[in-house]
């Protein structure tokens, strides 16, 4: 009877143990995470002023904004949205709609969920590897590339998601009415996934817009105002990351100010492509 | 009339059918691009120097000496201290979120969970470098006082509080792959038949059973493959290890507060400075052997995934 009691005393102090270590984890991961968080915001929004907006980088020991940075940014992710985003969903249809016990459709969505993790610098590293050394400079365009090549993975698999969740009845009754299958997935099934879809790609953006290393062997950076996509172009990722590694106080303020408004920037379209993929599937 | 109108929509259907089947064949081709161009770019190399470039420790551009050991030491390193941190705690967070959370706290936390899986690598590298190395160098020498007179143990844990180093780029890296290694369990955690857990419970079983001696072999495939997953991300990672890893070419010891370089702060630090040629053939060989390494690892944590739904699919 001692025995048992003890055995049982035991089991509750290894269980009581085992849950505190849980909840001393769960701190542990909020307390790093809070910090992070309050640190960019603190030291981020003391650096933003009017000049961050109104004015080029700077040279070291004098001050400056980041405008050409952020224009060089909107531009790189803009272009590569519109490059990668039709690619994705051409692609996720296909998955969805014809291919899913086929061969290929198998074997591209295991690839595609290989690409969604691969290592964003090697692919930096392959776009140079096929465009820039064969042109012989680094430009704009070539970091559109890289960036429009990590759209297509994440746009890919929501695409083929969210169209596998509009009901197959839907499907059957746009198909007895006599409607083509094309008519079908462009005017009825697309459209009825349409939310999902730009979740996708709010989340593609979101992913891109603090991608440095593929932009280091493809945009590369330009200290000037430059709109030349055929030219390196300035933009934030690269800036913060050589402002930030440089001995200069000012130059690291400006680097806060930029992580700060990426943060910000990432943060608010996660939120929205969540508001809006719970607000679809509410109704 | 009907005949043209039925062949005006075979021939919609059949261009639409080819478009999407075009795209997709391109995805799957990308895989075998990258490969190849890589291949290509770093074919003066690979064939400069075969295969002792792996186990070469020279990293000398101005001697045109090329060899990866010091940079796959560093990735490995870094990513194997941030796996021995980051999933011990990501089981805890999932354990609590799945078990011990109060019902109405649970969406929130893994909403910031996820949220924080978002945040750009190149914030953690910043912070990292600006905040965390000041302060991590005045524990150092705590550290080295304390783990360092460990027997064995204590070789790891010396040298000079730089506060930049493999260690730190290690916890850098942990902190950075809780979020993903997390969701990753307690999504694979929620799989588990309720049925079973009431089970174990109804026969008494306390909370830390239930989850050790039955969701843990339940799910375990998962959560291997959700370790795995964190470490391809580890591998690959670029700006969250470059800030703070010291970017030094050589290593004198076996301590991991010695600054070194990974396969990735090498790319990102010399990429745009190298000469053509062997140079920057020698440093694609080493994108190569990132995107191989991750590519083995990132399989191998899809298969078991893959294998863990198909287990599901015939379960239910």
């Amino acid at each position: 009877m001692n025995l048992g009691l003890s055995l049982r005393a035991k089991r509750q102090w290894a269980n009581r143990l085992a849950l505190a270590m849980s909840m001393l984890a769960m701190s542990f991961g909020l307390v790093w995470l809070i910090w992070i968080l309050f640190d960019v915001f603190q030291l981020g929004l003391s650096g933003i002023s009017l000049k961050l907006f109104t004015e080029m980088t700077p040279p070291p020991g004098s001050s400056g904004g980041l405008l050409n940075a952020i224009v060089g940014s909107l531009l790189l992710v803009g272009m590569a949205t519109l490059l990668g985003t039709p690619i994705g969903i051409m692609a996720g249809i296909y998955l969805a709609e014809y291919g899913q016990y086929t061969w290929l459709g198998r074997s591209t969505r295991f690839i595609n969920d290989i690409l969604l993790s691969a290592p964003s610098i090697v692919i930096g590293l392959f776009v140079y590897a096929v465009y820039v050394s064969r042109v012989g400079k680094f430009s704009g365009f070539s970091g559109v590339i890289a960036l429009a090549l990590l759209v297509i993975p994440v746009v890919v698999s929501t695409t083929e998601n969210m169209l596998k969740l509009v009901p197959n009845s839907l499907r059957e009754a746009v198909f007895a009415l006599g409607a083509p299958k094309w008519v079908v997935i462009s005017k009825v099934t697309l459209r009825a996934s349409v939310a999902g879809v730009v979740t996708g790609v709010l989340l593609a953006v979101a992913r891109i817009s603090g991608e440095t290393a593929p932009l280091l062997f493809t945009a590369l950076s330009n200290q000037f105002w430059s709109l030349n996509l055929n030219e390196p172009i300035a933009n934030l990722p690269v800036t913060i990351f050589k402002f930030a590694m440089s001995p200069f106080k000012d130059w690291q303020e400006i680097a806060w100010a930029g992580v700060f408004l990426i943060t910000l920037g990432v943060l608010s379209l996660n939120i929205l492509a969540r508001i809006l993929f719970r607000q679809k599937h509410r109704s | 009339m009907m005949a043209t109108a039925r062949r005006k929509r075979s021939i919609g259907d059949w261009v639409f059918f080819n478009i999407t089947r075009l795209f997709a064949l391109l995805t799957l081709l990308m895989l075998g691009g990258i490969i190849a161009s890589l291949v290509y770019g770093a074919w003066p190399s690979l064939k400069h120097f075969g295969f002792p470039f792996l186990w070469t420790p020279d990293w000398n551009p101005p001697m045109e000496k090329f060899g990866a050991l010091i940079p796959i030491y560093g990735t490995l390193i870094t990513s194997l201290i941030a796996l021995a941190i980051a999933v011990p705690v990501s089981f805890g967070i999932a354990l609590f979120l799945t078990e011990l959370s109060p019902t109405w706290l649970r969406r929130p936390l893994g909403v910031a969970i996820e949220l924080l899986a978002g945040i750009p690598s190149i914030v953690y590298g910043m912070w990292g470098l600006l905040v965390f190395v000041p302060l991590f160098s005045k524990a150092q020498p705590f550290i080295a006082a304390t783990l360092g007179k460990l027997p064995l143990l204590g070789a790891l844990f010396s040298g000079p509080p730089l506060g930049i180093g493999l260690l730190t780029a290690g916890i850098i890296l942990a902190i950075m792959i809780i979020p993903f290694i997390a969701s990753v369990m307690r999504d694979v955690f929620e799989v588990t038949p309720p049925m079973l857990k009431e089970s174990a419970y109804g026969l008494g079983a306390t909370t830390w059973e239930v989850v050790w001696n039955v969701v843990l072999p339940y799910t375990k495939v998962g959560v291997i493959g959700g370790i795995m997953l964190g470490l391809g991300r580890a591998l690959g990672e670029t700006m969250a290890v470059t800030f703070v890893i010291g970017n030094t070419n050589s290593i004198n010891s076996a301590s991991m507060f010695e600054p070194g370089n990974s396969i990735t702060s090498v790319l990102a630090n010399e990429f745009s400075e190298a000469s053509q040629g062997i140079y920057t053939a020698s440093l694609i060989e080493l994108g190569l052997i990132l995107f191989l390494i991750t590519l083995a690892v990132l399989v191998f944590s899809k298969l078991l995934l893959l294998h863990l739904s198909r287990q599901e699919g015939r379960a239910t």
